[in-house]
């Protein structure tokens, strides 16, 4: 295994620094505003907030092409967002409205864009993995030069279809990046409580693919770590695997009492809070000040406040179409 | 057909294997992956040969890993290929339930009508040849059941010749059960058959006295119980079903209105079944065309056995079926 971050310039340019923190912000601010917004019942179902996981989706997506293919999670706000699925898309889909990107299909766990190549949140644990390697098979198969980026917690890896798509793709040399988001919490259940092997790369490196580990609380080790796979993955080696070692600071979701952890733990963990620790990084070197915190903010805020207006004016489809979509509407042939 | 026409002698395995050949030549995107269905040659030997001819691109032996290679097939068919997913059979087909249920048939609805899923999946299905209870079962009802998804179940050389082109060319998923009786069946077919449609249901013996609805393995029987009941005086129509979702209700009504009579012989289980699913459409939409209560002769509920006198006992058999038919037609002709 290799460190991630040793060979690293931890040097980016002003103006990368701030499109990485303005990045996190808007996921941040997003998922707050979501915890609001579905106390006030504009948001309903399951809510699975990305709050303390930013870095993970802004690094990893930030190294992928805009023709590359990405398969995420039921908590897949923070990539869609990342991905560049306008926000207000992404509001509206949460609203229920059609004007979501799912026409409101889908709600907050199944967030798909054709657009942006983004397949989908998957709220079925592991359900994502076949469908990101037979993307890459098509990749392949089509000799494209793309790549599927793949997403899923650390809870997968308990699943079968972890270990057959582990196989799968290392065995046909797949373009396949795993991101694994090792939040340390399957729902309630610990990692070491679940696993009678805790080292999530040693399993992957079983499969012959190679696999490291990286902070997932700091941005540019993330973005570094998912260049690295990205590029291998790229060159036509097959599949990488990485690991993103970080912390859900939020409930599951929003009916969730987090019996199984301390209140300690959490704090504990949020003193590396991506954002601030970033933040900390950037005005050492200063490359971050207080008009540059404000202006984030408020470009962050403006953003948001018209993604609402947008999903609050949107408009509910009309029951008559109920089975729209349950099958194509172009017909064979 | 007229006398000129010229035909072959085929069986259906071999007419299901012209299928597969046709649709990898005409179609580059079109592939097989399946468990031993390249240097194997197919479980059932349907695929023997076509490693040879097409390589092992388009030709994947999997692992068995059935979620997997499922799953792949369903990315793949995202990515822009045609894949056909072969799975040894029904029962094995559990194991990718989780890809065929949550993702096959909802991707298309959750994605609000972005994402279609061009996959034809093939499996064995049914019982009769002493493989006991983990080989025999038929469980295509159990999919009919699920939207998203279509059934296809034939039963003539024609339909395994023809119906796979058709169902490459549908947008969206297509299973098709192939009863593991019939593989061997052999007969004349049309030297130019070709692609069928797949939304009819078919009449393979038209009658006036009684309908007897069946598809699949069964079909064959239900003839013959018809040639036996046309010795004693009892005219009955077959009808093939063919296609298990969408049903063709237009088909079944109209036959039954035309005999007063139908009687619906499924291999599957007659609890919660598609001939459960049949006899409520015909009480619902032609109750008063009845001149009998709509019976039915389904396979006994049980586990398949091996041993040979007991899996004749549990299955559909022509006795049985002509039996049925007589009590109805007796009773009230």
């Amino acid at each position: 295994m290799m460190a991630a971050t040793a060979d690293f310039p931890r040097h980016p340019s002003r103006e990368h620094a701030l499109f990485l923190m303005r990045e996190m912000l808007r996921i941040r601010r997003f998922e707050e505003k979501c915890a609001e917004l579905y106390s006030a019942a504009k948001i309903r179902g399951f809510l699975h907030l990305y709050i303390g996981e930013e870095a993970v989706a802004v690094g990893a997506i930030h190294a992928l092409e805009p023709d590359d293919a990405i398969v995420a999670t039921y908590r897949e706000h923070g990539h869609a967002l990342a991905r560049g699925i306008p926000a207000a898309s992404i509001m509206a889909e949460l609203y229920g409205k059609q004007e979501g990107c799912s026409r409101g299909r889908g709600g907050s766990m199944h967030i798909f864009d054709a657009a942006t190549h983004f397949h989908g949140g998957n709220a079925i644990v592991g359900g994502g993995l076949p469908i990101a390697v037979g993307l890459a098979l098509a990749e392949k198969m089509r000799a494209e030069p793309r790549v599927t980026a793949c997403f899923f917690g650390e809870g997968a890896v308990a699943e079968g279809e972890f270990h057959e798509c582990m196989n799968l793709a290392a065995l046909w040399k797949l373009p396949v990046v795993f991101f694994c988001e090792n939040n340390l919490y399957a729902m309630g259940t610990a990692l070491k409580r679940s696993e009678s092997e805790t080292d999530l790369c040693l399993k992957a490196t079983s499969y012959e693919m190679p696999a490291w580990p990286v902070d997932g609380m700091d941005v540019l080790a993330c973005e570094e770590a998912a260049r690295r796979a990205v590029l291998a993955v790229r060159s036509g080696e097959g599949p990488c695997f990485v690991e993103f070692r970080t912390y859900r600071f939020r409930a599951h979701s929003m009916y969730d009492p987090q019996l199984y952890r301390t209140k300690e733990e959490i704090e504990e963990w949020k003193k590396r809070d991506p954002i601030v620790l970033f933040e900390a990084f950037l005005r050492g070197q200063s490359l971050f000040n207080d008009d540059d915190s404000k202006r984030l903010e408020d470009e962050v805020a403006a953003e948001l406040k018209k993604a609402v207006e947008f999903a609050e004016a949107g408009t509910w489809e009309p029951v008559e179409e109920l089975a729209k979509f349950v099958y194509s509407e172009r017909k064979p042939g | 057909m007229s006398a000129q026409a010229k035909t072959v002698r085929i069986t259906y395995r071999e007419a299901m294997r012209q299928a597969i050949r046709e649709a990898l030549q005409r179609d580059p995107r079109v592939f097989l992956m399946g468990e031993d269905v390249g240097k194997y040659g197919g479980c059932y030997a349907v695929s023997k040969g076509l490693l040879e001819e097409f390589g092992p691109e388009r030709i994947r032996d999997t692992p068995l890993s059935e979620s997997a290679f499922v799953g792949a097939g369903i990315g793949a068919a995202m990515g822009g290929m045609r894949p056909i997913v072969e799975i040894m059979t029904v029962n094995f087909s559990l194991l990718a339930l989780d890809q065929i249920v949550n993702n096959a048939a909802t991707i298309l609805y959750m994605s609000g009508g972005q994402f279609n899923i061009p996959l034809v999946i093939r499996m064995t299905t049914g019982a009769g040849r002493q493989l006991a209870a983990q080989h025999s079962h038929s469980l295509e009802g159990w999919y009919a059941h699920i939207p998203g998804l279509k059934i296809l179940t034939p039963a003539t050389l024609e339909d395994a010749r023809g119906m796979l082109w058709t169902a490459l060319e549908d947008p969206d998923p297509v299973l098709i059960f192939e009863n593991g009786a019939l593989y061997n069946m052999e007969g004349e077919m049309a030297a130019d058959a070709g692609a069928v449609d797949i939304d009819k249901a078919a009449i393979r013996r038209p009658g006036t006295d009684i309908s007897l609805m069946t598809y699949g393995g069964t079909l064959g029987k239900t003839l013959e119980a018809a040639a036996e009941l046309a010795r004693a005086g009892v005219n009955a129509e077959v009808v093939d079903l063919r296609t298990l979702r969408p049903l063709d209700d237009a088909t079944i009504l109209d036959s039954v209105t035309r005999t007063h009579r139908a009687l619906i012989v499924d291999e599957g289980w007659r609890s919660g079944s598609i001939s459960a699913e049949i006899s409520a459409r015909i009480m619902e939409r032609a109750f008063y065309e009845l001149d009998a209560p709509v019976a039915r002769v389904c396979s006994a509920e049980v586990p398949i056995p091996y041993a040979k006198h007991l899996e004749d006992a549990a299955l559909p058999q022509v006795p049985a079926i002509v039996e049925a038919a007589r009590a109805m037609v007796g009773e009230h002709g």
